[in-house]
């Protein structure tokens, strides 16, 4: 999975990181730091966080069949 | 144009979201994606940030979109050259890829410390792609004793911030009497050097490095400053900015040199003469355009922002024609997290003859900055503060009075002062 934020538009809102508490963590006040490249399994926390952001900041690309295989 | 055959040369952001604008656009012809680099488009903010302290892999920011995007990837092999009466990109071993549109995303690199042998010493790192991030990584893993860091800039103090969190000893050397001065001034330069010392770098503003030298075994281990002094370091990281990838454009007859490729508001590259040639476009930081927010002055941006905006706005161009696309005019943007600290910006600070702190206040590590020149609002600056950001937009789009009227009864009085750039001073 293939997940990159947009951090001029992330106003360190937090809500991706209660949806996907593994893979997002807020750093300080408003530093978020997150996980590029979540494993397959996180897909319905990695949704979640998508749609739970406010400002539309966070973009995800689920693997392809090939790289599932892999 | 729907049809046909579009190139992109350089495979990374710019190129990536050019590509995506193009098929969203509805073309339906053969995409051509060039890269030099082995890999697929990837994120490089990451780069001196997480992947410096560990937190994320240096192969782990693959950008999402690659994997549905349809085209033909050509990577691990550079564009040599341009044919541009025969339109045609030349690749490096030997291809000839013709096109009816081509898009030039060629970023920018590294600026490498100038003397070359000194730049070739072992322990000596630029930081752009992955792989120096990697590179970089391995050094650092090795716990060298001490890091000198030439040059304060976003990249530097992002570097020195992420090294101080693995507990390595960091010095940081810049010309600049103040950190980041170059892009911010010297008032919040000056913040930003308490921020740092605080955190235990060995900041010397106002000191030049004159000379590298290496041990017997060609590692380097020490810096020799102008002034005479020396730093013993045995990692080394140049973080002098950056120079645009346009030295295979040499012959091609556009307007281009390590600044940028001109291009006129619709992304359409310049050729000597200043004419657009209609069927080559440039987008991100290769690109230099002339910005209608400042006056039309070309300006070359090295924001992760404008590479994802102007490669959608090349693609409009190049597909529904230049008026229909109008001229670029995203308002400039970008964030740099280092120190604990969440920078944002918007708008170019360049050129600003004065600057007050308009929202809460440096003392408590929270607060907004208003830059202005000749009594109007031209940018804004948010450390740890980014929420407060969004309401500058509309002064700086409209070039609102500045100092601007804010009024609150927790604020600071908004008295201007000088920002302390480099290019104001000279004014
Ligand atoms: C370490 C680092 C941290 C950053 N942090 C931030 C940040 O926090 N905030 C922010 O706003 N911006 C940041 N940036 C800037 C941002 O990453 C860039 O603005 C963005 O990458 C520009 O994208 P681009 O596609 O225009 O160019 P690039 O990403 O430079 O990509 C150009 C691509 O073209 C390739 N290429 C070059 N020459 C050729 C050739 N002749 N043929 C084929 N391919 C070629 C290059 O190898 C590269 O893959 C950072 C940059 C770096 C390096
Ligand atoms: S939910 Fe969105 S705005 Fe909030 S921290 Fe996450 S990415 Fe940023």
């Amino acid at each position: 999975m293939r997940v990159v934020v947009d951090l001029n538009r992330c106003q360190a809102y937090a809500q991706c990181c209660y949806a996907a508490p593994e893979r997002f963590v807020l750093q300080g006040d408003e530093i978020l730091a997150y996980d590029p490249a979540p494993p397959a399994a996180e897909r319905a926390a990695i949704d979640r966080a998508v749609q739970a952001c406010p400002v539309r900041a966070i973009r995800v690309e689920h693997d392809g069949p090939a790289e599932r295989a892999a | 144009m729907r049809d046909g055959t579009i190139v992109v040369a350089g495979a990374s952001l710019a190129g990536l979201h050019g590509a995506e604008a193009l098929r969203r656009g509805g073309f339906a012809g053969r995409l051509i994606l060039v890269g030099d680099e082995p890999h697929r488009p990837y994120d490089r903010p990451p780069l001196s940030k997480h992947v410096l302290t560990g937190e994320v892999d240096a192969g782990a920011t693959t950008l999402p979109g690659v994997g549905t995007l349809d085209a033909e990837w050509r990577l691990g092999v550079p564009a040599a050259g341009l044919d541009r009466a025969g339109r045609a990109l030349l690749l490096a071993d030997g291809t000839r890829l013709p096109f009816d549109r081509l898009l030039i995303a060629t970023g920018a690199r590294a600026r490498p410390w100038p003397q070359a042998d000194e730049a070739r010493l072992s322990g000596v790192h630029t930081l752009r792609g992955r792989d120096d991030a990697a590179a970089l990584a391995a050094g650092l893993a090795a716990r060298p004793g001490r890091v000198l860091i030439l040059g304060a800039g976003f990249i530097g103090g992002e570097v020195a911030s992420s090294i101080r969190a693995l507990g390595l000893p960091v010095t940081v050397v810049d010309p600049e009497p103040a950190p980041l001065a170059r892009a911010l001034g010297r008032v919040l330069g000056g913040f930003m050097a308490g921020r740092m010392e605080a955190s235990g770098v060995d900041l010397r503003p106002g000191a030049r490095v004159a000379r590298l030298e290496g041990d017997g075994a060609g590692r380097v281990r020490a810096a020799h400053l102008a002034d005479g002094g020396t730093i013993e370091a045995d990692l080394v990281v140049v973080a002098l900015g950056a120079v645009r990838n346009t030295a295979w454009l040499a012959g091609s007859g556009l307007s281009a040199d390590e600044g940028g490729l001109s291009c006129d508001g619709a992304c359409r590259a310049l050729d000597e003469a200043g004419r657009p040639d209609e069927a080559i476009f440039a987008a991100g930081d290769v690109a230099r355009f002339p910005h209608p927010l400042y006056g039309g002055r070309p300006v070359a941006l090295e924001h992760w922002g404008n590479a994802v905006a102007q490669g959608a706005h090349a693609a409009r161009a190049m597909l529904d024609g230049p008026e229909a696309a109008g001229a670029y005019a995203e308002l400039p943007a970008f964030w740099s997290s280092q120190f604990g600290l969440n920078i944002k910006s918007l708008g170019l600070t360049e050129e600003a003859d004065a600057v007050a702190i308009v929202q809460g206040d440096p003392r408590t590590g929270r607060f907004l900055a208003v830059y202005g020149r000749e009594g109007r609002t031209i940018a804004a600056v948010a450390v740890n503060a980014g929420r407060w950001l969004p309401a500058y937009e509309a002064p700086i789009r409209d070039g609102a009075p500045f100092p601007p009227i804010t009024g609150g009864a927790d604020q600071p009085s908004p008295a201007p002062v000088p920002p302390g750039l480099p290019s104001a001073q000279a004014a």
